[in-house]
């Protein structure tokens, strides 16, 4: 009996037995490949290798954006026996701010523990000596190097160049995802933003072996590593060069100093931009590092605006600028000639009104015809013609000079600026007696007033079409693209846009030759800044009414005062046979055009043509 | 039924490898005799702890301390079989009732005063810390079979009413610990005693039919996170990262082993603890993974051998206590290996039970041992007959 038992005991156990057998012969023989597979996946992790990200440099190669090692001090919690204490300690050697060590508190509890936690992103070179000395009494606390973007001449090109920060959830909306893995910052304004494409490089992959919490596993350790699949190195970003001259930068943001405004130069024969500065400038670096909300805060704050970029942002009303312009839309039109000559008394008015238009010199310039009325910038000269023009054929010419839609600059966030038209008008109020054209209104456009609106950038832009009687390329900060690895060049071509049509030459001489007598004809707006110059040039002042403060609302007295001041604005372009380059200048509230933006013109012109401080070598 | 001689008459070719019969006793076997050590299981119980030693270091990660420490362990447990093979049946079946109450009033008071650990009151602090739970795995079967020993066999229904009490009084006291684990190896051992005893097959095909309503009465006492293991092995797939990663772990770090494995502390899922439980619970995993196919099978025929000697020592016994107390003993030890192995291969639900002889840990060794001592003492001290 019992051994019967022990027999059918012993029947059953031999078959449970044999399930469990069956069932290691199927994982292990008939399903092996399938874990095997498994447990490949399991312990290699794929590990994104971000890009290079390539350099930012002016015409002459001078370097406007790089990549430099930062430290950052790196804790890594299962190396610390006592981590309050050691954050303690690192407080008093001022490596962390006391009121961030709860934080960091957090942040070594809940990660894994052999994971760093960062404590500070960039130690200056004292904080790493001074730790370097203490390192021994701070065991599991390191500093490790990482590249960050870097701006050595910041504020000078901050606007041109732009910058990079932190990738945001935007960001991540609008970007390949995996092309940007292991990559912390992206191109958020300027050329950083719209050449991030070209910058930005290809992201690399490595194989890691690591453990399930994901500790990495150095792979000469056993043989775990082996048969790991190829890595994939990163590509570099490309370089790009712009056609900034970083000297002309430097000097535009020494000659803005105090000031708001910005100066825009370029190359009449190619549309590169030379100069594009916009006062007052900020620190790009403050963003590529990250910076506290409070510093934000402040920088968005600030009553100056630093970070609007005013070149070509800013919409200013264009003031006399526009003259030499309307002048050759008054002579194609037949609206004037060369010869018409009119008596300024310092007033203009419309028939049958009362209204004066005053010009700008209380006493009136006298006889005056076209040549006068630009070299010393006689409002009323142009307050009678502009009836004979007429709204709509003034629109018509200035919007071949590209005045009122954006230039197509290689960066973004470009205002289009406004010139009026009667249809513009319809089409922009609802009112019916908003929506009509009143000849009053022609007049105060004849000297760039009333609706009319340009960017510092266009206004460059029209000095360029000037200088190059008619012919019109589109304004580019971006030169070429270097390819890192084959160190091959893409230059990037000029793009020619329609030219201004003007079909009597004649014009062109009359008008040129007046802009020519602005600064070196004693009676000139700007004789005094063109006079004495090595070589010759044409300009036209401007100066702009100021129509209404902006929104903000907290100036002290002193300050309104300062801020109801006319704008200053300045067009030039030099040499005058020969143009090189064209100029715009804007001053905010900075009164006269000629008296404070022609020297700044002026000097970025005497810099790019050789007879500036820096050029004498 | 006590003459060997007939007995021996009915041994297969393999039954008499096992019996160690074959082999003439030499000097070495005439002092092991003397010690009252059984040499075949003693070798077998060697072998698995060897081999059970090496995949340890790999699964400690090679820390020598650790694995020092279950060398330790086990010479313990081994001076442990020593001691409890030199005392004969009679004595331990004298013993037995006293025995089995200390136990149930240690249960209680674990229940009462023990100490908590991972969310279970196991543990009772005596001078030494200690699991009752232990004691009853060996008290249970002593009890039933020391119940049996005097009565005629197969028991009578009365008679199973009172075995049924010593085998779920204490079971269902360590499943209130919770330890469900423990709490079915003991019923599983009572059990044996009585199947063991000549059970009627028409009551146990009645108590297998009865084990529907029973199975659901036992959901209804079970813990959530006994309930989600019971889920979880239907489906692994449906929690990967929670209650199914153990299942699915172990089965990768098996099945990826193939035919011959990764080699000794290459296995990837082990080393870099995508693998649970891996000196634990799941060494078998462990095993699959570095040495293979073969090397489980090695380690399972080194179970069939140990659990085959067992019985042999059952059916040589010589008197009732014996024999049932020596069937359970060995029959409870393939209960061990068998839930193990089937859970870890995701057979049946995760329980927490370990691999005998193999998984790190020294509670459950040394009773274990102690089995191993009681049959060693069962077959040394039974009246010899010359052959």
């Amino acid at each position: 009996m019992f051994i019967a038992r022990v027999m059918f005991a012993s029947i059953i156990g031999f078959l449970l037995l044999s399930t469990v057998i069956a069932r290691l012969v199927q994982l292990q023989v008939f399903d092996y490949e399938v874990f095997a597979a498994q447990s490949q996946g399991n312990r290699v992790r794929i590990e994104p290798v971000p890009p290079i990200r390539g350099l930012v440099l002016d015409r002459k190669g001078r370097v406007l954006a790089e990549n430099l090692p930062a430290y950052q001090l790196e804790l890594i919690p299962e190396q610390v026996a006592d981590i309050d204490d050691t954050l303690q300690r690192l407080t008093t050697l001022g490596l962390i701010e006391a009121e961030d060590i709860p934080r960091f508190k957090e942040l070594s509890e809940s990660g894994p523990r052999f994971k760093p936690v960062t404590l500070n992103v960039r130690l200056n070179d004292e904080e790493i000596a001074n730790f370097a000395i203490q390192r021994p009494r701070f065991p599991g606390v390191d500093f490790q190097p990482r590249l960050v973007r870097h701006y050595p001449n910041g504020a000078a090109v901050a606007h041109a160049v732009g910058y990079v920060s932190a990738l945001s959830k935007h960001d991540l909306g609008r970007l390949d995802v995996s092309a940007y893995a292991g990559t912390a910052q992206t191109g958020k304004t300027g050329v950083e933003s719209s050449f991030e494409a070209s910058l930005h490089g290809d992201v690399g992959y490595r194989h890691v072996v690591s453990n399930a919490l994901g500790r990495q596993i150095p792979s000469d350790s056993r043989n775990l590593a082996d048969s790991l699949p190829r890595d994939e190195s990163s590509a570099p970003g490309h370089n790009v060069y712009l056609s900034l001259d970083l000297d002309l930068q430097l000097l535009a943001i020494e000659a803005m100093e105090g000031r708001r405004g910005a100066v825009v130069a370029m190359d009449p024969w190619s549309g590169e931009i030379l100069a594009l500065v916009s006062a007052p400038s900020f620190d790009p670096n403050l963003f590529a590092i990250g910076m506290s909300t409070t510093q934000f805060a402040d920088l968005q704050n600030n009553l100056e605006r630093p970070l609007f970029n005013r070149a070509v942002r800013g919409a200013y009303p264009p003031g006399s600028t526009i003259k030499p312009m309307l002048a050759l839309a008054a002579l194609e039109s037949g609206a004037t000639n060369l010869t018409r000559k009119t008596v300024c008394r310092g007033y203009f008015m419309l028939p049958d009104t009362t209204h004066r238009y005053r010009d700008w010199k209380p006493e009136g310039h006298g006889e005056m015809d076209l040549h006068d009325a630009i070299t010393q910038s006689c409002d009323v000269y142009f307050y009678e013609i502009s009836g004979d023009i007429g709204i709509d054929r003034m629109h018509y010419y200035l919007d071949q000079f590209g005045l009122g839609r954006p230039t197509g600059i290689d960066i973004s966030g470009e205002h289009r600026g406004l010139v009026p038209s009667r249809e513009w008008k319809r089409a922009s109020f609802s009112e019916p007696s908003d929506r009509r054209w009143y000849n009053g209104e022609t007049v105060i456009a004849s000297i760039g007033q009333g609706y009319m609106l340009a960017t510092p950038l266009q206004l460059a832009s029209a000095a360029a079409t000037l200088a190059t009687r008619g012919i019109r390329y589109e304004p580019r900060l971006v030169a070429a693209i270097e390819n890192v690895l084959s160190g091959e060049r893409t230059l990037v071509s000029p793009r020619r846009l329609s030219d201004v049509r003007i079909d009597n030459e004649v014009h062109w001489n009359a008008v040129l030759g007046a802009m020519h007598d602005v600064m070196q004809n004693v009676r000139g707006t700007a004789y005094a800044t063109g006079g004495q110059a090595p070589y010759q040039m044409a300009g036209k002042s401007g100066t702009a009414q100021v129509f209404s403060v902006a929104q903000e609302d907290e100036y002290d007295e002193e300050d309104l005062e300062e801020r109801l001041r006319d704008h200053a604005l300045f067009i030039a372009f030099a040499p005058f046979d020969n143009p090189r380059i064209a100029v715009a200048v804007v001053v905010e509230n900075g009164s006269s055009g000629s008296r404070v933006a022609a020297p700044i013109a002026r000097a970025i012109m005497d810099e790019y043509l050789g007879y500036g401080s820096h050029a004498t070598q | 039924m006590n003459t060997s001689g007939t007995a021996a008459m009915r041994l297969s070719d393999t039954q008499r490898l096992i019996s160690g019969r074959s082999a003439p006793l030499g000097d070495f076997g005439r002092v092991l005799r003397r010690l009252n050590i059984d040499g075949p299981l003693l070798g077998g119980i060697l072998l698995i702890c060897a081999l059970g030693l090496v995949v340890l270091y790999s699964a400690v990660g090679e820390d020598m301390r650790l694995w020092l420490n279950q060398v330790v362990r086990l010479g313990v447990a081994l001076t442990g079989m020593f001691i409890v093979a030199q005392m004969p049946p009679d004595f331990l079946r004298r013993w037995t009732p006293w025995g089995f109450l200390a136990g149930l009033v240690l249960l209680i008071l674990v229940l009462t005063t023990g100490e908590v650990g991972q969310g279970a009151r196991r543990w009772l602090n005596l001078g030494i810390r200690f699991q009752p739970s232990e004691i009853m795995k060996l008290a249970v079967p002593m009890m039933a079979a020391w119940y049996l020993h005097d009565r005629p066999i197969p028991p009578r229904a009365g008679q199973l009413l009172f075995l049924a009490v010593i085998i779920v009084v204490p079971t269902l006291l360590i499943a209130r610990q919770p330890d469900l684990g423990t709490s079915l190896l003991i019923a599983a051992s009572g059990v044996i005693v009585i199947v063991l005893a000549g059970l009627p097959v028409r009551i146990m095909i009645g108590l297998a039919v009865l084990s529907v309503p029973g199975a659901i009465l036992l959901w209804n006492f079970m813990q959530d996170y006994q309930k989600q293991r019971v889920l979880t092995l239907l489906d692994p797939d449906s929690d990967p990262l929670g209650a199914g990663y153990n299942i699915i772990q172990s089965k990768i770090a098996i099945g990826s082993g193939g035919l011959f494995g990764k080699g000794w502390t290459n296995g990837s899922q082990a080393q870099l603890e995508f693998l649970p439980e891996r000196d634990t619970d799941f060494i078998f995993a462990v095993m699959g993974e570095e040495l293979g196919l073969l090397g489980v099978l090695s380690l399972i025929c080194l179970y069939i051998f140990a659990i085959g000697r067992g019985l042999y020592i059952a059916i040589q016994a010589p008197d009732t206590y014996s024999r049932l107390l020596a069937g359970s003993i060995s029959l409870t030890f393939f209960v061990y290996v068998f839930v193990n192995t089937a859970m870890v291969t995701g057979l049946v639900p995760v329980v927490g039970i370990p691999l005998p002889l193999v998984s790190f840990g020294g509670t459950s060794m040394v009773t274990l041992m102690a089995g191993f001592g009681i049959l060693m003492s069962i077959h040394s001290h039974r009246k010899l007959l010359p052959h």
